[in-house]
This record gives C-alpha cells, sequence and structure tokens, in this order.
C-alpha cells in the first residue's frame, strides 16, 4: 500500500511510527544512560537523559557490594544447561514421537500435550516440596531441573520432524545406518532452523524467569540475576545507578543477542505464536 | 541387546525374530522419547496431581497435614482477600487482552508497510520482548517515580498535574497494565505480522481492482483472514494477564494497600511467606480451573463465529 495524496515529503505512517518506536526503546536507552550517572544526577527534576561524564559507580558499588557477578554466572550456567538438555532431549524425543513406532507411543503424546495448560502457580508448591525430598532445594539444580524438557519443546521438534521428507532416511537405512546414526547424522543436521528456534526460545524462558528460583532458592550465592536483581531492589529502592547497572547486566546479553539473530528470535516469537 | 537375547532364547526359532524386533523397537523408541517424556510427566502431570490432594489438606508443609476435604475451597469462597485479588486480575485481563491484540494489530499493520526505515522502527517495537519482567518492573519503578521520573516530567511538559502513579492505590494497576503491554505488545505484533504476510496479495489487489475502499478491504479481506491469529493471541495473552508475578513483585510486590495484589501473587503469599500450603494450593487449582475455562470459552466462541485454529 502507498499513502494516497502525498501531502507530506514522507509517508504519513512515520507520524505513527516515530513516536512509537520512541517510547519503546527510550526506557531502554534511559536504563543504559542512567546505569552511568552518579545519584546527584539521578534524584534531580526535570530529570536529564545523558550523564554530565561517564560515571561507574553503580557498576562498582553493584559489583563489590553484591555477588551480582556471581549471580550473573549462575544465571549463565542455569540457562547453557536448560538449552543444551532441552536441544539434545527435546529432538530426541520429537524424533520418536514422529518417526519410530513403538508401544505407548500414541497415549505417551497425549499426556505431554495435555501438560501444556498446566501453569507453574500449580506447580511450584509440589515441586518444591518435591526438590526439599530429593535435597536439591537452594541448590543451582533446582533452578534448571524444571528446564531440562518441555512439552512445546517435544512438540515443536515433532512438528519440524513430522515435516521432512522421509526418503532420506529410508535411504540412509538401506545403506545399513542404525536409527542413532540415522538421527545423528542424516536428521539432526537438517533440522538446525528448528533447533535454532528451540534454542532461542528455552534461552529467553530461562534466562528470564523470575518466580521459579525466587521460590526454590534462598542462598545469596546461588541467586540467578534476575532473583539477585529483584531482592537487591527490596532492599534499597533507592540505589537507582546500581539497580539500573543491574538492569543492563540482566538485560544487555538477550537484547544484544536480539540485534544480532534478529530473524531468528521473531521466527521463535511467531513460532510459539502461531503452532505452540 | 541383552533382553533381545533374552526374549529369543524362550521363544521358539520361528517366532523368535519377529518378537524380538518388536522388544528392540520398543527399546530403540522409549530411548529416544523417554527421558523428555519421563522429566515432563514427572515435573508437571505428577505435580499436578499431588497439587490436588496438598490442596485438600491443611498444611505448613513441616508438621503433618490434616486432610479437610473441600473446606480450604469453601474458604477461598469467602476469603475477601482472595475475593479482592480476583477482581484486581479480572480487571487486569479485561484492560490487557484487548489492547495487546488492538494495539498488535495497529503497530502489525504499520510495521508492514514498505517505507524507509522499517527495519528501525521493527527493532525498536520488538526490543522490549526480549527484556526480563524483572528487569522491566525495576525500570519502570524508575520511570514512573513521583519525583524526578520521566513520566511525570513529560506530564509537566503537557501542563497535566503530577501523579503518583504505583504509589497509588487507585492508579498502581492500571499502570503495571501500561507496563504489561510495553513489555508483550511485541509479541502480539509480530505474529500479525506474520499472519499479515501470509494474507495472498492477489486477495487485496482484486478487492482494490473491484473498486473496494481501503477501509472495506481492511474489513472484508484482511480482518477475516486474521481471525485465527486473534483467537490465539486472546488465549495466549489472557494466559499471560492471568499470571502476571514478575512485574508486580519488582514493581509494587501487591501494594499499596494491596490494590495490586493478584491471584498469583496472593498464592506466592500465602504458600511461600505465610506457609499455609493446603490453601495456596486450593487457590491455585481454583485459577487453572478459571484459565482453563476461559480458554475454551475462547475456543469455543470462535468455533460458533466460523474460525477453526484448535
Amino acid at each position: 500500500m502507498q499513502s494516497p495524496k502525498r501531502r507530506l515529503p514522507f509517508s504519513a505512517w512515520h507520524l505513527l511510527l516515530m513516536p512509537l518506536a520512541l517510547l519503546f526503546v527510550l526506557p531502554l536507552v534511559q536504563m543504559v544512560l542512567t546505569s552511568f550517572m552518579s545519584s546527584a544526577e539521578i534524584n534531580q527534576f526535570p530529570p536529564k537523559l545523558l550523564p554530565t561524564s561517564l560515571h561507574i559507580e553503580g557498576y562498582r558499588a553493584l559489583l563489590t557490594e553484591t555477588p551480582a557477578l556471581r549471580w550473573f554466572a549462575n544465571t549463565v550456567l542455569v540457562s547453557t544447561v536448560s538449552v543444551l538438555a532441552h536441544l539434545v532431549l527435546c529432538s530426541m524425543a520429537g524424533y520418536g514421537f514422529a518417526r519410530l513406532k513403538f508401544a505407548g507411543r500414541g497415549v505417551a503424546f497425549l499426556v505431554i500435550i495435555a501438560t501444556v495448560m498446566i501453569p507453574i502457580q500449580l506447580l511450584m508448591i509440589p515441586t518444591y516440596l518435591m526438590f526439599a525430598r530429593i535435597g536439591i532445594v537452594d541448590t543451582l539444580a533446582a533452578a534448571f531441573v524444571p528446564w531440562l524438557a518441555s512439552a512445546f519443546g517435544i512438540f515443536l521438534m515433532r512438528q519440524f520432524f513430522l515435516a521432512l521428507p522421509v526418503e532420506l532416511e529410508e535411504a540412509a537405512r538401506i545403506d545399513g545406518c542404525g536409527t542413532w546414526r540415522t538421527f545423528r547424522s542424516i536428521v539432526l543436521p537438517l533440522a538446525r532452523p528448528a533447533l535454532a528456534t528451540l534454542a532461542v526460545f528455552t534461552l529467553l524462558s530461562s534466562w528470564n524467569d523470575l518466580l521459579w528460583p525466587l521460590v526454590a532458592i534462598s542462598d545469596d550465592n546461588r541467586f540467578t540475576l534476575q532473583v539477585g536483581l529483584a531482592n537487591f531492589q527490596g532492599m534499597r529502592r533507592t540505589e537507582w545507578s546500581q539497580l539500573m547497572a543491574g538492569n543492563v547486566l540482566a538485560t544487555a546479553p538477550l537484547i544484544v543477542a536480539f540485534l544480532f539473530a534478529q530473524k531468528r528470535f521473531i521466527a521463535t516469537m511467531t513460532f510459539s505464536g502461531l503452532k505452540g | 541387546m541383552a533382553i533381545t537375547f533374552a526374549a529369543s532364547s524362550h521363544a521358539t526359532v520361528r517366532r523368535a525374530r519377529p518378537r524380538g524386533r518388536a522388544v528392540r523397537r520398543n527399546l530403540t523408541g522409549w530411548a529416544f522419547a523417554g527421558p523428555a517424556t519421563a522429566l515432563v510427566v514427572g515435573l508437571s502431570l505428577f505435580p499436578a496431581i499431588w497439587a490436588f490432594f496438598i490442596s485438600r489438606a491443611r498444611w505448613n508443609g513441616i508438621a503433618p497435614g490434616v486432610q479437610v476435604g473441600w473446606s480450604n475451597y469453601q474458604r477461598l469462597a469467602s476469603d475477601p482477600d482472595m475475593l479482592a485479588a480476583a477482581r484486581h486480575t479480572l480487571l487486569l485481563t479485561v484492560l490487557f487482552v484487548p489492547s495487546s491484540i488492538v494495539l498488535g494489530i495497529v503497530i502489525a499493520i504499520a510495521l508492514n508497510q514498505r517505507i524507509r526505515l522499517i527495519g528501525f522502527y521493527r527493532t525498536c517495537i520488538f526490543v522490549p520482548y526480549v527484556a526480563s519482567a524483572a528487569a522491566t518492573g525495576i525500570l519502570a519503578g524508575f520511570v514512573f517515580n513521583p519525583q524526578f521520573g520521566a513520566a511525570n516530567d513529560v506530564l509537566r511538559h503537557l501542563g497535566i498535574p503530577q501523579q503518583q502513579f504505583l504509589e497509588s492505590p487507585t492508579q498502581a494497576l492500571y499502570v503495571i497494565c501500561v507496563i504489561a503491554l510495553w513489555g508483550e505488545v511485541g509479541f502480539t505484533t509480530v505474529i500479525y505480522l506474520a499472519a499479515l504476510q501470509d494474507i495472498p496479495k492477489e486477495l487485496v489487489e482484486a478487492a482494490r481492482m473491484d473498486g473496494a475502499s481501503r477501509w472495506r478491504v481492511f474489513r472484508h479481506v484482511t480482518m477475516p483472514e486474521l481471525r485465527p491469529v486473534t483467537v490465539f493471541a486472546a488465549v495466549w495473552q489472557t494466559i499471560t494477564a492471568v499470571q502476571l508475578f514478575d512485574l508486580i513483585y519488582t514493581t509494587t510486590r501487591g501494594g499499596p494497600l494491596n490494590s495490586t495484589q493478584t491471584v498469583v501473587y496472593y498464592i506466592y503469599e500465602l504458600a511461600f511467606q505465610t506457609q499455609r500450603l493446603g490453601y495456596g494450593a486450593a487457590a491455585a487449582y481454583l485459577l487453572f480451573a478459571v484459565t482453563l475455562l476461559l480458554t475454551l470459552g475462547i475456543i469455543w466462541y470462535s468455533r460458533r463465529r466460523g474460525s477453526e485454529v484448535f
């Protein structure tokens, strides 16, 4: 569609999109700029957007007075384990449900799909008790165990494998490949787009998760970044430069990843949107 | 392998091979599907069933629980805190779901234009979706700070009186809704944008050739094509709104004066602040049932209107 009457030297859509774009992105810009301000600069009204010079006190205080680096490392670990486990376990299960015939396949898949609707609020109480009983409450394992595999991940991979032409696998079979070899060297390399979608989905969910690690972990040193920040904010409501520095630490990795792999992120959002 | 061998040694030679092969096939299948299936069942189906038994007990997690039948559920129905929380969740959902759908459609249409800077606009509008809700909540506390926040500065420039925002019991829930929209509209926009790009161009062009106005094309060609996505978005965003927790935890923690205490936040407090596990589990089950009914209701309504998405 083109704009009907050209009274403006530019498309009228800019009048809608430019303010919207700024509305969405300016708070994040302000977050980054504020993290480099001194307390005196932050507490003045009207607020200034730009710091007078680069103050790194916020970062320094955050990193020395809290175990923020530790939280960051914990989050990296939890997300890495979650993503890797998801890639391995969900792709295997997806392949099993799509291609292999075995007793109980239909029932098992139905049960998995039925669990999609069960919300975390219902699960957190018994899961906490279960983890307490096996002794992993208050460890990083408690944070990543629920993210090792998901019904959504299994479903996503199964749909992808169902859409692959079966002839390649049959040819591999005839050439003497076993099921595992066929899966590992023929099917998985073809599944890269689906695996990338799954990785982005798991990364977003596990990195940004707050409620579950908040429930499962109470030892400062084992917090994830989201939990650490949320609690830090509860104690120091006014240390804005430190809070914004923490926010930068918590959001920058994913934002940078998003800027570099925007297409992949958007494909993930679309997939979880249209097929999830 | 061991089991295959054992099976064949017990059977006659003629029957051994197909049976051995069936066992082997089952083993291979479960070797692939088993680990993930066990995790999903063990971490959602099993706890969900257990939660039901917990919901029928009075239990603080330490002393042995006492079975109390349905009394937790009966008490919920007359618990003023629960009713207030349900009211807040309902208000949030009623505001959030339609707004995120309408905004999603409008922004997706705008982003579907072939104009300059469109890549820049898309990036800007999608990027908040990637930021965690916890960080978004902390950032919102800064932007909406009554003393020096940017929001009040904007109001000052527009000549509007200064507001208390998250610190006002009458405004906080609305402000949280706005913040949630800021973080989530990227999602509805993306799925509508994908749906718009899936509409065959010929369809729109044919309608235009027949003399239909832009509005009529949108109303009678584009809108019907978007209906399945709208059903999905309604379901998804309803779940998002009902389950909203992170933002509330990092902005108001249910305050001021409990004005932003939602059902999910109440469940969290019951179970993990006051250790009333049975009562909390009952509230969680009630929430689950209501969400399920809402979801089925949306799907039923859309089916009746003639669009099939599920």
